[in-house]
């Protein structure tokens, strides 16, 4: 091998073309291999970063799989109750006004258990960042039906599949939010492809930077894979999740500049 | 001196609030103590001292408003009664593993469920004995009076910052409502970010370059570190025991009898022990002021030298338990209480005494 491939010299910082953000601790994530939650955790750092508002950064994690994003993210965290999440995040922001406050929150988080806090901190137009992981079902208690099932998805408490005359319809919570207008920015994105990872560290950037404004609530769905509670394996998840998923919960911008967007038809 | 006003409780309370230098109220309307955020919101204390008051969605919102507030070192606060206390359990557990200073104040109404809109002290082993789940305690203060409504703020958020513990004001509908003279303590300046900072070094308020990140949470998954959690909340318990203990004692140096009452029964048991003595039955009272920490060595000391002890409250016998497991068996140690709402009458009292310990 030529000298110049040397480990030491592709260390040199101009011979680095991507790295790992400072602001993730350097320790091994808790997420299954190829769960989505790590690169959204990492995309969200990679923006802090770039915006250097590390310092001024308040996040609250919920209760599900990123319980412990507080311990991988090297920001001030605060650990929220299973749905509180918005709640802490008002106060946040109320008592730091100048600082920026996001959470991060799964499906059963947000959008079962969480409802209230969700709706009525989006009603309010607290300007905070929500960052919303959908992966249709409870990753953490080990692969429940979550309001964001989808019809006929076979989860531990849906064994034959949700059955939606007895167990209700998936929950679109993030369409339901871009119509209050205490919510300024929607999106719904995914991180399975460096093309959806693009779009969504974008949408991420909007978000803080909108939040700088005090616009309101910035709302950004992942639709995400829970390889380990659809039991399947990671490519097979991110293949089922654009057959299944993306139909039901498509992928683009909900709601921009305060104003919904005007979308085609979505498949039921 | 301070200024001296004519207030209700709830809005001694509200006032105590602004003037002891809150960050942060967040509540949810409730009867019999919507007063504080009525009064609140009347004053735009975020004109007078830069104080936030919002109106939350829910009890269970407004308990979270605390924890994330706390959770960045700000001086937060809420009220609430029974049932919104109730929905709240979660959360102050949450904040007592935590370790976070905050202020809740319960204006107990009578149970169970909905209840009743009127005074009780049904809510004394809920208060006193964790509440919510897990082994916590929290510092626990009776008023008995407007004034001390107004200075158990003041108190109330010292003690939660010294021991980083939510600390309860457990009244009732009876004090919140009622109005009497106080004299306001003079206004504290509310902390500016920098000494919020420099004052809670644990706090997540953003981190600097110079500090690793900080972390609020009650969760350790590790047995041994929750364990050690444990141990530490429970030393902390302990030093509250040695150091905090509050309690009043009243006609009590030539007592034969006893009566034992916090908050609004101590004040009926006041009045019992006129007209007892004008009828020569030698009658004190000792008033638990923390309820925990429970005065349990001082109420042994004055138990212990009587012929018997009456324990009234406004409920059917709960903190009779803390008295019994103080004195021991050597007293006779008997409970009156009305409930659902009911207060009791200086002469049914008097009547419980006669009937239960002196004749019984
Ligand atoms: C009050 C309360 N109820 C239930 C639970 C158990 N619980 C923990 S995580 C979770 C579901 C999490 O699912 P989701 O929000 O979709 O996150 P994911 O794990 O899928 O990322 C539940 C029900 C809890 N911790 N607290
Ligand atoms: S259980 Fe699902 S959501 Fe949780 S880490 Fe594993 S793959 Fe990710
Ligand atoms: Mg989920």
């Amino acid at each position: 091998m030529e000298d110049k491939f040397a480990k030491t010299e592709i260390h040199k910082p101009e011979n680095i073309v991507y790295k790992k953000s400072d602001l993730m601790v350097d320790r091994p994530l808790s997420y299954c291999p190829g769960c989505g939650h790590g690169t959204a955790h990492r995309m969200l750092m990679e923006v802090l970063e770039e915006m250097n508002i590390q310092d001024k950064t308040i996040g609250v994690s919920p209760v599900g799989c990123s319980v412990l994003a507080y311990d991988f993210l090297n920001i001030d965290m605060l650990g929220a109750a299973h749905g509180r999440a918005p709640a802490l995040a008002t106060a946040i922001k109320r008592l730091w006004p100048d600082h920026f406050v996001f959470t991060y929150q799964g499906d059963g988080d947000l959008a079962a258990i969480g409802t209230a806090e969700t709706i009525h901190a989006c009603n309010r137009g607290e300007n905070i960042t929500i960052i919303f992981i959908n992966n249709g079902i409870y990753g953490m208690t080990g692969g429940q039906m979550a309001p964001t099932t989808l019809p006929g998805m076979r989860s531990s408490t849906s064994p034959y599949g949700r059955d939606v005359p007895t167990m209700g319809h998936p929950l679109k919570i993030t369409e339901l939010v871009a119509q209050l207008p205490g919510v300024y920015y929607v999106t719904r994105q995914s991180v399975h492809t460096p093309n959806n990872v693009r779009k969504t560290k974008k949408a991420m950037r909007k978000a803080f930077e909108l939040q700088k404004e005090n616009r309101g609530v910035c709302f950004i769905e992942i639709v995400s894979n829970c390889n380990s509670g659809w039991k399947m394996t990671p490519v097979q998840s991110n293949k089922w999740m654009e057959e299944n998923m993306f139909p039901f919960y498509q992928l683009g911008d909900i709601k921009v500049d305060g104003k919904l967007i005007e979308k085609k038809e979505t498949v039921e | 001196m301070g200024e001296l006003r004519l207030m209700k409780g709830n809005e001694a309370v509200a006032e105590a609030a602004i003037r002891a230098g809150c960050d942060g109220y967040f509540g949810y309307p409730i009867t019999p103590q919507s007063e504080v955020m009525e009064y609140l919101m009347a004053e735009k204390p975020f004109e007078r001292t830069g104080m936030v008051v919002l109106q939350a969605e829910s009890e269970v919102a407004a308990i979270n408003m605390l924890y994330g507030g706390a959770g960045t070192g700000k001086m937060v606060m809420t009220s609430s009664s029974s049932p919104g206390i109730s929905l709240m359990q979660e959360g102050i557990s949450y904040m007592a593993g935590a370790e976070l200073p905050a202020l809740i104040v319960n204006i107990v109404r009578g149970g169970p469920g909905l209840g009743t809109i009127q005074p009780s002290q049904a809510d004394y082993f809920q208060a006193v004995k964790g509440g919510g789940h897990g082994d916590y305690k929290m510092l626990v203060l009776a008023p008995a009076s407007v004034q001390e409504m107004c200075d158990h703020v003041k108190l109330g958020f010292d003690k939660a910052y010294q021991y980083r513990t939510p600390v309860m004001i457990l009244s009732d509908g009876a004090i919140g409502q009622m109005m009497e003279k106080v004299v306001l303590f003079d206004q504290i300046p509310r902390r500016t970010d920098a000494e919020v900072i420099e004052q809670c070094p644990w706090a997540s308020n953003g981190r600097p370059a110079t500090r690793d990140h900080n972390i609020i949470t009650s969760l350790d998954l590790d047995p041994a570190g929750q364990e050690r959690v444990n141990l530490k909340l429970q030393a902390k318990y302990k030093l509250m025991e040695q150091n905090e203990v509050l309690y009043e004692e009243i006609q009590c140096e030539d007592a034969e009898y006893l009566f034992v009452a916090f908050g609004l029964s101590a004040r009926i048991c006041q009045k019992a022990i006129d007209l007892a003595r004008a009828k020569g039955i030698k009658v004190g009272l000792f008033r638990p002021i923390t309820l925990f920490p429970f005065p349990v060595i001082e109420v042994s000391n004055v138990g212990n030298h009587v012929k018997g002890i009456l324990v009234v409250e406004m409920n059917a016998g709960q903190m009779i338990e803390d008295v019994k497991l103080s004195v021991g068996c050597k007293v006779k140690i008997e409970h009156f209480g009305r409930f659902g709402g009911i207060i009791p009458s200086p002469d049914e009292v008097v009547r419980a005494l006669e009937q239960q310990i002196i004749g019984g």
